[in-house]
């Protein structure tokens, strides 16, 4: 397999604006004559489909909720980064681009990560232009907070809703093409398989989730923006219906798979309370920017009323060994410091896996009023799940799998290995190395959506003859309907005993255990073991009810957790080869003395690009080198 | 906290499509602990269907955290439930007490028609603001964010408005199945903007236009739909709303909107 990145030559700053230039480019006359796919309707979907059909282009856009306002980027909270230096703090373009690329411990490509930062400021307008209401100051500018990893204050935020706003103002773009018949909108329409006729990629095989029915489109070229995979995990912060399904199916059809084990574990989560838990729900990043984190110094304090715990008894353990970033430290080292204290034996609450959050500093020092216009939609959102007041008593978090850094390999262009394939947002490998800086996911999706996308499309479109369309009765993609087909009967045939979502649990555990937040080479040889014979036993063994011809959300949940099956396995498989610990991976023999991740920059300073050999073989592992011309390879320090 | 766990009785409507005739289904639901969501009490309840050969409860729901809006059902006759300012998926059993018995039907509408058990099509929002909820400016490189100050108090109540999931509950709660706090909720949201001022009255004749067109209800301020509204979305905006309506009446030239594609 060929692996190039096609970045543009010359210096770092105007390689984006040169490759505009030289970008070929569609004639507007002809623009409606080619169709293009989008799978997905978040941030860069939905940004995605709106910005190539304002160009002009027809646009197909497929998501499997009943509304593509309801896509999980909805539920960000903190806030977007943006170089807009707006505080004049020393921000810039370049700050924010050191700042993402030591923040992802060197393990992403430097020209896209500029690009990002580049257009950051970009996005901030395009949002305002669309109406997305941000905090503003009394004198009718933008606010902005601090978020984790910089010391700048860089992040735009809408409240704790700013992923909601920055969506609506997305979906509102889209619902005006749709309204326009330029966007044709597919709810409630899963993608089951990818159509590649000669080696391109030429439409998609759905699912219409209510009549069942199995239809295929085809374009001339295909999006995939579905976002990531942390649902491997069975307990995360995705939404229940996100899944790993359209990136995988992409992945059996030729489109390599770049660094599938770096997952962000995100350090402040309302702790798990019992086996009935369906997934983890996330108390922003932003919340750091006040709250102090500690845990007991005694393990005997440590099922005591916090309240009770006097201040030199507590140990404020990030603002003890991350002096210069304290609260403010990455996810990736505040989940693995969080726990630490856990295994020690200091955490609390019932289970002993838990850290807490203390806004009692942040009352004192700003009033309670503050506090709440700042979070109180958070410690709302706390006080229902958990029935604690958290203006009286500290939050208490714990960390959980959150976002996924890998994901479908792409050149700069953002095109996968299947030419005519891309892939844009979080469901990419692209930009955030091996861990990713709070509110940087916002800023990914929307610049490939609004940014990258309309120009690279259009430059792979523009070498395409219009009209090019595969016929639907063409053997390729009649082979893949019956193929898609074939795979529903079969669920549905096995009439086995355990439910699908039994199979995902026990996935879930196995994962979190061998491949989590901490990781070694017997754990993930053990966990190499247990995931095929789970597969084994779901093919025999799964029971899915009822019939395909209807909404059947265990049908559904059976062929998501099929992929995730599969997906895990070359999870683990990337972590056991990956012998160094970096941003959220960490393997336990490879760390300082004083337990911090340890990069090995002379054997691993590259992408670990998979590719897919078949049924039953081991998958090829490439890789793409990294270089580093601008920010120089050093250790990731916060202390 | 209280860890004694609860046995409950559920009447859950039960109806294989839009065409068939549904019908009120009775399920025990034992040893449920207070600490779980009502979702997670339903998936328990749907694992031990599967587990008996029945087909499990078809029931909305995606992130789980009262944000993106999928979840929709009225419980005991209130669309999420009996907790204020609550989406269903965030109402937790601690709400409710051993023995109780439970009424779970989907949101009640001519213009949401069911599509299984508790699930029901609101693609008639989507159509809405495709009709007119929306600031034309196609993606580009419009002017710096900043050089359009908007008073913070302007900000915050479009903010406000903006908050709304589009889950439907209003409309479910409405006797008349009014969709109007919906509609004047994205009116608000951007009519409160300066960047929204120029389709102000376009947007608000379009989308009542649409909104009619879906066959809503109209409005006669009973109230229930700012009761139902998990994210508190006040009536004050139907008021907005009306008044952009009747000044759109008078001056509205027919046109159309958008600018076209490109």
């Amino acid at each position: 397999m060929e692996l190039n990145s096609r970045i543009p030559d010359g210096p770092i700053e105007k390689k984006w604006e040169r490759h505009k230039f030289e970008s070929k480019l569609v004639n507007p006359a002809n623009k409606r004559k080619y169709r293009v796919i989008m799978v997905g309707s978040g941030l860069a979907g939905g940004a995605g489909a709106a910005s190539l059909a304002e160009l002009g282009y027809n646009v197909d856009c497929f998501c499997y909720q009943d509304s593509p306002r309801r896509a999980h980027s909805i539920a960000a909270q903190g806030g977007i980064n943006a170089a807009k230096n707006y505080r004049n703090d020393g921000d810039s373009v370049y700050r924010l681009f050191y700042d993402t690329v030591k923040g992802g411990d060197f393990r992403a490509r430097e020209a896209n990560v500029y690009r990002l930062a580049e257009v950051s400021a970009d996005i901030i307008d395009q949002c305002v232009a669309n109406g997305v209401p941000f905090a503003r100051e009394y004198g009718g500018l933008l606010d902005n907070r601090s978020f984790g990893g910089a010391q700048v204050s860089r992040t735009f935020y809408a409240r704790g809703q700013t992923g909601q706003q920055l969506l609506i103002g997305a979906y509102q773009a889209l619902e005006r093409q749709v309204g326009l018949g330029t966007v044709k909108m597919h709810s409630r329409h899963e993608m089951l398989e990818l159509i590649v006729v000669d080696g391109v990629a030429k439409g998609i095989i759905t699912r219409d989730m209510v009549t069942g029915e199995i239809e295929s489109h085809l374009a001339d070229a295909v999006i995939i923006a579905t976002g990531g995979y942390g649902n491997v995990f069975y307990l995360s912060t995705n939404a229940m219906g996100c899944n790993g399904t359209a990136v995988w199916r992409a992945h059996k059809k030729g489109a390599a798979f770049g660094n599938p084990c770096f997952t962000q574990i995100h350090p402040t989560c309302i702790p798990v309370t019992g086996d009935h838990q369906s997934k983890l729900t996330l108390m922003s990043e932003s919340l750091r920017n006040d709250g102090r984190v500690w845990v007991p110094k005694k393990k005997e304090d440590c099922k005591k009323n916090p309240n009770d715990i006097k201040e030199e008894d507590r140990d404020y353990y990030l603002e003890r060994k991350y002096p210069s970033f304290g609260n403010l430290a990455p996810r990736d080292i505040s989940s693995r410091a969080a726990k630490q204290v856990c295994d020690e034996g200091r955490g609390v609450g019932e289970t002993g896996l838990g850290v807490y959050l203390d806004f009692s500093d942040a009352i004192r020092r700003l009033g309670k009023a503050k506090i709440e216009e700042k979070y109180g939609n958070l410690f709302e959102m706390y006080e229902r799940i958990t029935d604690e007041n958290p203006y009286e008593t500290p939050m208490r978090i714990y960390p959980a799998v959150h976002y996924t850094m890998g994901g479908l390999w792409v050149d700069y262009n953002l095109m996968s290995t299947i030419p005519g394939l891309f892939v844009a947002g979080e469901a990419n490998f692209s930009d955030h190395g091996a861990n990713r800086l709070g509110a940087s996911a916002l800023m990914q999706g929307l610049a490939d959506g609004y940014f990258v996308l309309p120009a690279t499309v259009s430059n792979y479109l523009a070498g395409l003859k219009p009209g090019m369309r595969p016929a639907a009765d063409h053997p390729a993609v009649k082979d893949t309907v019956s193929a898609v087909k074939a795979r529903m009967e079969k669920l549905l045939s096995i009439k086995g005993t355990k439910s699908p979502t039994h199979f995902h649990r026990e996935l879930g555990k196995i994962m979190w255990e061998y491949c989590g937040m901490a990781r070694n080479e017997a754990g993930l040889k053990k966990g190499l073991e247990l995931i095929p014979k789970l597969r084994e036993e779901f093919w025999k063994d799964v029971r899915v009810l009822g019939e395909n011809e209807s909404l059947n959300q265990s049908l559904e949940m059976a062929a998501r957790v099929a992929d995730y099956l599969e997906l895990a396995e070359l999870m683990c498989l990337d972590a056991l080869q990956r012998r160094e610990s970096c941003g959220g991976h960490f393997r336990e023999e490879f760390q300082t003395e004083d337990g911090e991740a340890l990069r090995d920059d002379e054997n691993f300073c590259h992408v670990a690009v998979w590719e897919y050999q078949g049924e039953g073989q081991v998958p090829v592992r490439h890789i793409e080198s990294l270089s580093f011309e601008n920010v120089h390879l050093a250790t990731r320090s916060y202390k | 906290m209280s860890h004694k766990s609860m046995n409950l009785t559920l009447h859950v409507w039960r109806q294989k499509n839009a065409k068939c005739d549904g019908k009120f289904v009775e399920y025990k639901a034992d040893g449920v602990s207070p600490d779980m969501s009502f979702l997670e009490m339903l998936d328990v309840v749907n694992e031990g269907l599967i587990g008996k050969g029945e087909e499990p409860i078809e029931f909305d729901h995606d992130c789980r955290e009262g944000i993106c809006g999928t979840c929709s059902m009225v419980i005991n006759g209130r669309p999420h439930g009996p907790k204020e300012r609550t989406t269903t998926c965030q109402l937790h059993m601690r709400s409710f007490k051993d023995g109780d018995s439970i009424t779970l039907e989907p949101w009640r509408a001519e213009a949401f028609p069911v599509v299984r058990d508790l699930v029901v099509d609101r693609t008639a929002f989507d159509r809405i603001i495709a009709a007119g909820g929306f600031i034309t400016a196609p993606a580009g490189t419009p002017q710096d964010a900043n050089a359009l100050p908007i008073p913070k108090e302007n900000a915050d109540l479009s903010m406000d408005a903006a908050a709304c999931i589009g889950c439907g509950a209003c409309v479910a709660a409405c006797p008349n199945a009014s969709a109007m706090l919906f509609v004047s909720a994205k009116i608000s949201h951007l009519g409160l903007l300066p960047q929204g001022q120029p389709e102000r009255y376009l947007r608000v004749r379009d989308m009542v236009a649409q909104m009619d067109a879906e066959e809503f209800g109209t409005c006669t301020n009973h109230g229930e739909c700012e009761a139902a509204c998990p994210k508190g979305i006040k009536m004050e905006n139907i008021a907005r709303m009306n008044r952009d309506f009747i000044k759109a009446s008078l001056t509205c030239r027919p046109t159309t909107t958008g600018g076209g594609a490109g």
